[in-house]
């Protein structure tokens, strides 16, 4: 598997918050927290590093007040960081013009809010057409756009309400819909499902799902649920204290994490949901098989599958080739979380 | 003994030593302490002299600083003259009593059907017809030349107002500097009473309504500064967020993002604007406003009663109509209306048949002059009703009216006025250092003393004590009433409607009003200044105390219950010590409104601070007027902060207690 290339970059990003944060800094100076935190300056974002690539929906998950938000802000220099370096394209954002960001966010980024930020006075349609207002897109041209988005998050038939007179749910998709309106690239999308109820928020999660496969952004994406990310991530990056912990898939996080925090955290995610396929099969093809499936399947997905039958399942790698097998026995022990996996 | 009850008593102490300084100085022959002469510093002549210096001789090069003004005022003139052509003369030909009307000036039909139209896509036919029926008032009771003069400032001004304040409040917004600069300078202006402003405008701008439209401008502006600052921070800060992730340039921002976002806000702020243009457009009907204010001034001097309620009433109306017509447009702007689509006729549909149906009674008023004018045969009239009624309760009831007042005077306004006027000045600055430095600390005490020496230097001192005895009771007596008001409010929903509804109007009402049925009864004189004030400085005596008492945590009344507490204990030992706080910013709020009254009732004959700035206002001397405006500003900033430290105090008492408790 040859890797997609990198959409967005950040190297040593620092956020640091008080009365003299470049002081901490200074010759680059990589300050503890004790240190911060006795200087009465608070570390929001501390020496995070990280890469999106191309089409991957990149999860970033940590307790309230890890940081996350003013990682992601930063990503998109809606805050300035201390000190550090963001690439968006290989071209570093902090050094853009004031008109340079404007061209890159009209038409480059797109954020999903976590209060929604609709703008109370414009209704469903004029709210997703806003982007393109700004942009000076002709109303006819820009209305026709909003109206597509609109029916792509399935709000057909509400254009003319006033956010207030929708649900939460549906007042998340207008917000969705009008990040989508210019086609960004790059999406950023802050805890965009926390304000919504269990039902309603799994329902915003398969739909979210379906859009990427359509879509194929590339996505920086916060929450503090973890099954949330776990449905959703091709990657996971642990943040705490505002320092990035560990950047894994979620199987990785699971099996390998890199300290008792992570571990923690990671405790009570039943196996299934993140182990898949190419991790618990046997090398080499098996004599009778029941069926094929890909390796990167999660256990969860094919366990009823696997154990009905009463053969073995082949298992094969993003080419089609098949590359070992799978017996209900492995499934069961993955599924009572016994042995090493 | 705790502190609390140790600084009580050391205040009652000092208290005696107070009455005894006052009661035995003259007694023992002790002359009043004599001013030292490098304590008088003659700030009126300096600024009068400045002033001068500014219209006679100043020049910016190309210009000099008369021109300024006179474009000033041209500048403002100019709308004026338009509002006044459209609402009160229309366009006439020749002088005097031959004139002959060319283009009429828009009848009282069209104005009340377009008030109707107004009131209804605002809020509903409720409002409509309501304002409807205070625009025939108006009509009917032969007000309605006056009114529309009035109301021509006051179209004139609002939009001024509130532009000025929108541009500079977004400036404040935008650049921390502007912000540092002005508030400030909205403190003090918020302080100065209204009167003050009338001098200097006076001295530049002559007599006249362009006069009294800038100083109605200037007086309404600051409170939309403040508002819409604030208005702009509120703004959630994730729609500041999208206007930047969406890439809004820097105006974008603004007028597509923030302003709408904030609109609700700024409504309010209009509303206000309005309100306040109203009460100072009446105001100053003494600098040459002229309409409703003018009538009132004129019954007031010369005590034409029936003249006087009258134009009070249509006040009354006018403000009620503005004030319920703008508050429902602003509640209108929080409510998602519904979207129509289609031709401009289509959209527009209810505003192009009222413009359609006004221009229609226009053309109609050429062949039925009624329509146009309220013919004068069926123009009513109450002066002769409120005469007689107020001849009928002076005649039957003039001995009780009467020894309330003696009884008042003789028992609480003349000893509280004899006590403060013998107290010499070094006690009062030391006790005002005193109270400074217990309840703020050093700073605070400095403040109140130089504050002090600062009226000491003006050679007002004896106003000022004047000004902060009727002050001082009026407060108490508002308290006294408002206070149990308030805990009747916090008590029963029903109480709370009615009361709130009374206040609510009484407040909508220009401090003017408040003059006219007070001399009827009770003529001029400290008594009759003290009910006005009373009355106009009420309201916020009961609202805080309401809110207070309303927001006490229902955990600490249900502790109360379970120890076994009454009634009247709850109300006493939990109720009121938790709102203390919120009852002394109603304390602070009442203060600013008394003073703000009595320099208003220099009209009906009181001999304090306010009566220097009318004074001053009928002399157009700069000077003077605006130190004793100051003077009072220092009264009224030495009264905010020592109640805002003494709240700062007990908030921070109730929060130690809560903490021990737990
Ligand atoms: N403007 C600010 N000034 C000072 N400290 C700040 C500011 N903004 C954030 N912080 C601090 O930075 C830390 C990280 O805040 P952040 O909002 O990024 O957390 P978060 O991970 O998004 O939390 P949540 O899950 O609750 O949204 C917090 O300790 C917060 O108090
Ligand atoms: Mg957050």
């Amino acid at each position: 598997m040859h890797p997609a290339p990198v959409k967005l970059a950040c190297r040593n990003v620092w956020k640091i918050y008080g009365p003299h944060p470049e002081r901490l800094l200074q010759g680059g100076a990589v300050p503890t927290l004790s240190e911060i935190r006795e200087s009465q300056h608070v570390g929001a974002v501390r020496a995070a590093s990280l890469d999106v690539r191309t089409g991957e929906i990149f999860v970033i998950m940590g307790l309230s007040g890890s940081g996350k938000s003013t990682l992601i802000r930063c990503l998109a220099r809606l805050i300035e960081p201390t000190e550090g370096e963001i690439l968006f394209d290989g071209q570093d954002l902090l050094k853009a013009s004031p008109s340079e960001m404007i061209e890159i966010r009209r038409h480059k980024m797109g954020m999903v809010f976590q209060h929604f930020a609709l703008l109370p006075h414009l209704t469903v349609l004029q709210n997703v057409a806003f982007p393109l207002e700004v942009q000076g897109v002709a109303r006819n041209l820009r209305e026709a756009r909003a109206s597509e988005v609109i029916s792509l998050v399935g709000l057909d038939g509400r254009e003319d309400y006033y956010p207030r007179q929708l649900s939460g749910g549906q007042q998340q998709r207008v917000g969705i819909a009008r990040s989508l309106a210019v086609e960004p690239e790059l999406w950023f999308l802050d805890e965009p499902f926390s304000a919504l109820d269990p039902l309603i928020r799994r329902e915003m999660q398969d739909e979210f799902l379906r859009i990427q496969k359509k879509l194929k952004k590339s996505i920086v994406f916060i929450t503090h649920d973890f099954d949330e990310a776990i449905r959703l991530a091709d990657r996971i990056a642990i943040m705490k204290d505002g320092a990035l912990i560990q950047i894994a898939t979620p199987e990785e996080l699971v099996l390998n994490p890199a300290d008792a925090y992570v571990a923690e955290f990671t405790a009570h995610v039943p196996r299934a949901k993140v182990v898949t396929l190419g991790r618990i099969m046997v090398p080499g093809a098996a004599e009778n098989v029941a069926g094929t499936l890909p390796a990167s399947t999660r256990v969860e997905a094919c366990a009823g599958r696997i154990e009905a039958a009463a053969l073995p399942h082949a298992v094969t790698d993003d080419a089609g080739r098949v590359i070992g097998h799978v017996t209900p026995r492995a499934v069961i022990d993955v599924l009572l979380g016994r042995g090493g996996a | 003994m705790n502190p609390l009850a140790l600084r009580s008593l050391l205040w009652l102490g000092l208290f005696a030593v107070s009455l005894a300084l006052a009661g035995f100085a003259p007694a023992l022959g002790l002359a009043p302490v004599p001013v030292p002469f490098w304590l008088r510093v003659d700030l009126a002549g300096a600024i009068s002299a400045a002033m001068r210096w500014l219209v006679e001789t100043a020049s910016f090069g190309l210009f000099t600083f008369k021109d300024l003004t006179r474009a000033i005022a041209a500048l403002i003139d100019l709308p004026y003259q338009g509002a006044r052509f459209v609402l009160v003369e229309g366009l006439r030909e020749g002088r005097g009593s031959r004139a002959v009307t060319l283009i009429p000036p828009l009848g009282w039909l069209t104005v009340t059907l377009v008030m109707t139209a107004l009131g209804v896509w605002a809020k509903g036919w409720r409002l409509g017809l309501f304002l409807g029926l205070c625009f025939v008032y108006l009509a009917a009771f032969g007000r309605w030349e006056s009114a529309m003069i009035t109301l021509a400032s006051i179209v004139i001004a609002v939009p001024i107002g509130v532009a000025g304040g929108l541009v500079l409040g977004v400036a404040a917004y935008l650049w921390p500097l502007v912000n540092r600069v002005l508030s400030p300078v909205l403190d003090l202006m918020q302080t100065v009473p209204t009167f003050a402003y009338l001098v200097p405008i006076l001295f530049l701008f002559g007599f006249g309504p362009v006069a009294a439209l800038l100083a109605t401008v200037i007086y309404a502006m600051p409170p939309m500064v403040r508002v819409t600052t604030l208005a702009l921070r509120s703004v959630p800060t994730e729609l500041e967020e999208l206007s930047r992730m969406v890439g809004c340039t820097g105006r974008q921002r603004l007028s597509k993002v923030l302003l709408p976002a904030a609109l609700p806000d700024l409504m309010v702020g209009v509303n206000q604007v309005i309100m306040l243009s109203l009460n100072m457009v009446i105001i100053a009907s003494m600098i040459g406003a002229g309409g409703l204010g003018f009538d009132v001034l004129n019954a007031l001097r010369r005590l034409d009663i029936g003249a006087g309620v009258e134009a009070g009433l249509a006040i009354t109306a006018l403000a009620v109509a503005l004030d319920r017509l703008s508050q429902a447009m602003a509640q209108r702007s929080q409510r998602p209306g519904v979207v129509l689509r289609g031709s401009v006729w289509r959209r527009h549909r209810w505003g192009l048949s009222v413009l359609a149906m006004a221009l229609a009674i226009s053309l109609l008023g050429w062949a039925l002059p009624a329509l146009q004018t309220w013919p004068e045969s069926a123009t009513l009239s109450t002066k002769g009703f409120w005469s007689d009624l107020v001849k009928y309760i002076n005649i039957n009831y003039f001995d009780q009216l009467e020894a309330v007042k003696g009884a008042m005077l003789g028992w609480l306004l003349l000893p509280v006025k004899r006590f403060l006027l013998a107290l010499p000045w070094p006690w009062v600055l030391a006790l005002l250092a005193l109270a400074g430095a217990q309840l703020g600390g050093r700073k605070l005490a400095l403040t109140c003393a130089a504050l002090g020496l600062f009226i000491l230097s003006t050679g007002l001192w004896e106003q000022a004590m004047t000004t902060l005895y009727l002050c001082g009771v009026s407060v108490l007596i508002a308290g006294l009433i408002g206070v149990p008001l308030g805990v009747l409010a916090a008590s029963s929903e029903t109480a709370a409607r009615v009361i709130g509804a009374v206040i609510d109007t009484l407040q909508t009402l220009p401090s003017f009003v408040y003059l006219i049925p007070v001399v009827m009864l009770f003529r001029v004189g400290d008594f009759s200044a003290m009910i006005a004030v009373v009355l106009y400085a009420l309201a916020p005596a009961v609202r805080y105390s309401a809110h207070g008492l309303r927001s006490v945590p229902p955990e600490l009344i249900e502790a109360g219950t379970v120890c076994g507490c009454t009634r009247w204990q709850l109300l006493t030992r939990i109720r009121l010590p938790s709102a203390l706080p919120d009852m002394l910013l109603g304390l602070n709020q009442t203060i600013m409104l008394a003073l703000s009254m009595l320099v208003i009732t220099a009209l009906v004959g009181t001999r304090d601070l306010g009566q220097e700035v009318y004074i001053a206002l009928t002399r157009a001397d700069t000077g003077a007027g605006l130190v004793a405006g100051l003077a009072i500003a220092a009264i009224a900033i030495i009264a905010d902060r020592l109640i805002a430290a003494g709240a700062a105090q007990a908030r921070a008492r109730l929060g130690l207690q809560g903490e021990t408790a737990a």
